[in-house]
């Protein structure tokens, strides 16, 4: 049975549907990218996934064992407030908690989770650093080891990357990359179709038309077609 | 004029005060931080306000004790202020605005109407900003005091990690699993339980000032959670000692003594943070 299993779907809010009748699945391992213009309803459809946003019509499933505990989250904008004092390590070890039921305090076993994803995101030396005072590219590592804190199986990042410059960006999808190849399921909003192409193995196209399939489909199909030609193949 | 203090400190009222009073400011000051970042600043204001009507009423039907009353009242509106707030944010505030002025209102008219007292504007003035009624307090109020206090505290420390978590991110705390519901329920009625018991140290205009100044103090100075939320605490009891010992001292009334404190530590480490470069 596949990870996640999406039956005739539809989305939106207050019964006014932004996407309707989506079909498909994600197994373990796979590297999925959903791109779509802006407003077309990406972040919709990953809070819907979520359980944040309640389906119009629909089922959505998870499977293989996979608790609803088990997922991490990058959200597109986390509003924290720019004077929110929190520490790194406050943040990502906050990941956790999905996990922990009622107990009430940090075990060693948290902690230890914690202190791994710190080592994997590269930030250990931040530890103790302000969140609020960290670039945005730090932030968003700090974010990702929140959410990996948060799962060991599957991963749903709403634009990563945006608001960062190249560098960091390619960093960026090099580390997701890599999470990747040590097993852990990706399902990845993107405005970069370039990038998509790249590093995902499926591709979901949302928008006026809508599209599933591996990337090698994608890129033969017309819709990928058009939009690669496009120049620098983002929106 | 220490002699004196050590004098005034021999009556069992002046050491209740101040039991009191530091539970309270103690109480008050933990959840500030919550409150002021998820922006439910104005829902600890509007449920003074409610306090203060459902006051007006218990000290019209003449109860015995008129906690009896407040608490439950004040728990319930906190939880349907919260309710309202979550679905829709303009309107959750406008019904902040409609409830608190109107429960100000009704509270003055009933007791303008039904009240006894042949000092009514000292009994609004005091349920309003505090008296010297805290000087008054019987042993009893003051375990009772202290009971709801460790509750409070227990509480909060019980459940510090997931205040964290829902109130630095809740939309993420939500889609990992955490009942964030059930959290910013349990917020609701604790920030309740604190306004209630601090009514009767700073008055109900005043209560705001107390959960939310030490705070943003803190906040001047320190930058993760923990220390934010221990300083604050810590500020926050040594504003109310201060304030508590110079309004016996010079007579000034309890509240706004301590308030006054609050906002010039407030002033201090605003300077503080200034300095330390940011
Ligand atoms: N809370 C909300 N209530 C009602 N409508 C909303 C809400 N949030 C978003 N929308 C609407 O839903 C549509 C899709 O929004 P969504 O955020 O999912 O788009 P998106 O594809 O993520 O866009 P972007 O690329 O800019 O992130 C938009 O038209 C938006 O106006
Ligand atoms: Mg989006």
């Amino acid at each position: 049975m596949a990870y996640l299993t999406i039956r005739d779907l539809s989305l939106g809010y207050e019964n006014q549907a932004i996407l309707t009748n989506l079909d498909f699945t994600v197994d373990k391992g796979d590297y999925l990218c959903v791109v779509g213009e802006n407003g077309s309803g990406k972040s919709t459809l990953m809070k819907t996934l979520l359980g944040l946003t309640p389906p119009i019509k629909g089922q959505i499933q998870w499977g293989d064992g996979l608790k609803i505990n088990e997922i991490g989250y990058l959200p597109q904008q986390t509003i924290v407030q720019k004077d929110f004092p929190a520490s790194v390590w406050e943040v990502v070890i906050s990941g956790c908690q999905g996990r922990m039921g009622l107990s009430p305090f940090y075990k060693k076993e948290e902690k230890l989770t914690a202190e791994r994803n710190l080592e994997r995101m590269g930030i250990t030396h931040l530890r103790n650093s302000s969140y609020r005072n960290l670039s945005g590219g730090q932030q968003q590592r700090v974010l990702l080891a929140r959410a990996l804190c948060a799962t060991t199986k599957v991963l749903l990042l709403d634009e990563p990357v945006s608001g960062l410059d190249p560098k960091v960006t390619a960093e960026m999808y090099a580390l997701i990359k890599q999470l990747n190849d040590e097993g852990i399921t990706i399902i990845m909003i993107s405005h970069d179709i370039e990038a998509a192409v790249r590093y995902a193995t499926h591709i979901l196209h949302i928008g006026g038309k809508v599209f599933f399939g591996t990337k090698e489909e994608y890129k033969k199909s017309d819709l990928g077609k058009f939009f690669l030609a496009q120049e620098g193949g983002g929106f | 004029m220490f002699a004196q203090l050590v004098e005034y400190l021999q009556y069992p009222f002046v050491r209740y005060a101040i039991i009191v009073g530091v539970l309270i400011a103690l109480c008050s000051s933990l959840l500030g931080v919550t409150l002021v970042l998820k922006r439910f600043s104005f829902i600890g204001d509007g449920l003074s306000h409610v306090a203060f009507g459902a006051l007006a009423i218990a000290s019209v039907l003449n109860l015995s004790n008129n906690m009896l009353l407040v608490l439950p009242i004040t728990v319930i509106s906190a939880v349907l202020l919260l309710r309202n707030g979550q679905n829709t944010r303009i309107k959750g505030d406008a019904a902040i605005a409609m409830i608190s002025v109107g429960a100000l209102a009704f509270g003055y008219l009933i007791m303008n109407v039904f009240s006894t007292s042949s000092n009514l504007s000292g009994d609004v003035c005091s349920t309003l900003f505090g008296s010297t009624s805290i000087l008054t307090l019987t042993s009893g109020q003051v375990w009772g005091c202290a009971i709801l206090s460790v509750c409070v505290i227990a509480f909060f420390v019980l459940f510090y990690n997931k205040i964290f978590a829902v109130t630095f991110d809740e939309n993420f705390a939500m889609a990992t699993g955490v009942k964030a519901e059930r959290y910013n329920l349990m917020i609701a009625v604790v920030i309740a339980v604190i306004i209630v018991l601090a009514m009767n140290l700073v008055g109900a205009l005043l209560i705001s000032a107390l959960v939310v100044f030490p705070a943003l103090s803190a906040m001047r100075i320190y930058s993760s959670f923990l220390k934010v939320t221990i300083c604050s605490a810590v500020l926050s009891v040594i504003c109310a000692l201060v304030g508590i010992l110079i309004s016996i001292l010079a007579g000034t009334p309890v509240g706004s003594t301590i308030v006054a404190v609050d906002v010039l530590m407030f002033g201090i480490c605003y300077l503080c943070g200034m300095v330390r470069g940011r």
